[in-house]
């Protein structure tokens, strides 16, 4: 079967509940508030940009969607579940998330890509490993070892073997942040043809006000741990 | 040349002890010299050092007297004070003292227990005590080795182990290569000693053998059985105490604890 986020996406009947809701979300580490009252929907096929500047929270926010971390209050829920109810590798596959930095695995792209799927016992055949790498404009790239890769191509085969968990919804952490202004395009327009044509649901944390105007539909600014506004792009960046 | 000076038998220990503690002391000026401070730890280290072996000497000699069972009590002891000593190279890490203690009772402990079951090792406190505190201090190298590279490679690795949570991978999943590289470098030493046994050095279990009278033959192959015990005890005191340790540097919600300035 060919992996098709937007389809499993779509597979999903329409309800009320958005796909991620939180509730005063907040997570706080010996005194210190990373994020505290964090409350928004997500809906499906919506691309949400949580833009503030460096320290305002916007990397711990993704880590407990993802539940890298653990909110220390508040509450998350995936279509409609309580996070706490869902088994957290299934939960991460659910809200599938990018790092600022690639962190490939040693080994050729598709092996890279096979990774998560397997983790689950599954495995992906080739012609939807090379579908995979055609959307993130990888074509051909299957068998190459990733340690020759370049920056922008690394961080495009890790959106793709994020993509490849069939995720509900992807969740970007600077994606572009580490890398030049060229590589920055590749995987922008990696993005895009993923997000948009394909109408996946994403949350994109980014520093860059202008690729959260060119990327998302609605944005969340946070400053110290706290959300300031919350609306559309125009509404919170223009405001 | 020092006896030249001693006849008896206590002070000249004591002289050979004071000389072979200035040759480590001019190591440490030396490093000193080059920025490096070893002075309080090795001056700790070898008061520590001198204060336990005379101790423990004494000890045994009244064991020695004792019935033969009073050395499992010496071998427990012995096997806490290696749990101790190993779990402070993991600072940090979470139970690192129950973690050590734990493996080396389970490596050192069980390998003890067979070979002298299997009468490999001579129920004789003179021998058991002895043999024991060898595979239990090797046991105690092993797993100090074994957790601080467990954890240096961990620190040095977060965002791949968390890129394979993210990825939807188990915890044990996540650390695998580090769990077998921290296996494979604190067996390094164990094994360094049975390859150049008799090439690089003589042990000195074999040394007081021969001194004590035993057959050559004997000796050395008693001290190939001992390091192959080391390694034994070692190989089975690593591989717990990095399992062990895996296991709670995550949090049940399969969460990396472990990190850095945490």
């Amino acid at each position: 079967m060919i992996p098709n986020p937007a389809a499993d996406s779509r597979d999903h009947p329409p309800t009320s509940d958005p796909v991620v809701r939180t509730e005063h979300l907040g997570r706080v580490v010996k005194d210190k508030v990373l994020v505290e009252d964090v409350t928004f929907k997500v809906r499906t096929g919506e691309v949400l940009a949580i833009v503030g500047p460096s320290g305002s929270g916007k990397s711990s926010l993704l880590r407990l969607l993802n539940r890298l971390d653990e909110a220390t209050s508040g509450t998350l829920y995936v279509e409609g579940i309580d996070y706490r109810q869902i088994p957290p590798r299934e939960l991460r596959r659910k809200l599938g998330m990018v790092n600022q930095r690639p962190y490939l695995f040693p080994g050729t792209v598709e092996e890279n890509l096979q990774f998560g799927p397997r983790q689950r016992g599954e495995s992906l055949s080739h012609e939807s490993i090379e579908q995979l790498l055609v959307r993130v404009g990888l074509k051909g790239y299957s068998s190459r070892n990733v340690a020759n890769l370049s920056g922008g191509e690394a961080q495009r085969v890790s959106v793709a073997r994020t993509l490849a968990n069939s995720p509900l919804v992807l969740l970007l952490d600077e994606p572009t942040s580490a890398l030049d202004e060229a590589s920055k395009l590749e995987v922008e327009s990696a993005i895009q043809n993923v997000v948009h044509d394909r109408g996946l649901t994403c949350v994109l944390v980014t520093h860059d006000t202008a690729q959260a105007a060119r990327v998302a539909e609605r944005a969340l600014l946070l400053e110290s741990g706290h959300v300031v506004r919350i609306g559309t792009v125009s509404e919170v960046l223009h405001a | 040349m020092l006896k030249l000076f001693f006849s008896n038998q206590l002070y000249l220990g004591l002289a050979q002890a004071l000389v072979a503690a200035l040759a480590a002391m001019v190591v440490v000026l030396l490093a000193r010299k080059r920025g490096i401070h070893l002075e309080r730890d090795t001056l700790i280290a070898m008061v520590r050092g001198i204060v336990q072996i005379v101790a423990v000497g004494s000890i045994l000699l009244l064991l020695l007297r004792g019935p033969r069972w009073t050395s499992g009590f010496l071998l427990a002891g012995m096997i806490t004070a290696a749990g101790a000593t190993s779990a402070g190279r993991a600072k940090g890490m979470p139970d690192a003292f129950r973690v050590s203690a734990w493996s080396i009772a389970l490596g050192a402990g069980s390998v003890i227990a067979l070979m002298t079951w299997l009468g490999v090792i001579d129920t004789a406190i003179t021998s058991l005590v002895p043999v024991g505190s060898m595979l239990i201090a090797n046991a105690m190298n092993t797993n100090g080795l074994a957790l601080n590279r467990f954890r240096s490679d961990v620190l040095a690795h977060v965002g791949e182990i968390e890129t394979a949570l993210a990825l939807g991978a188990e915890a044990k999943t996540s650390v695998s290569p580090y769990v077998q590289a921290s296996i494979e470098a604190s067996l390094i030493p164990a094994i360094d000693s049975i390859r150049s046994l008799g090439i690089v050095w003589i042990p000195g279990l074999m040394a007081g053998m021969l001194l004590s009278g035993a057959r050559p033959v004997y000796a050395a192959v008693y001290q190939f059985v001992v390091l192959a015990m080391i390694f034994a005890a070692s190989g089975l005191t690593s591989l717990v105490s990095t399992l062990l340790i895996r296991d709670r540097i995550f949090t049940p919600a399969q969460q990396l604890s472990l990190q850095p300035g945490r």
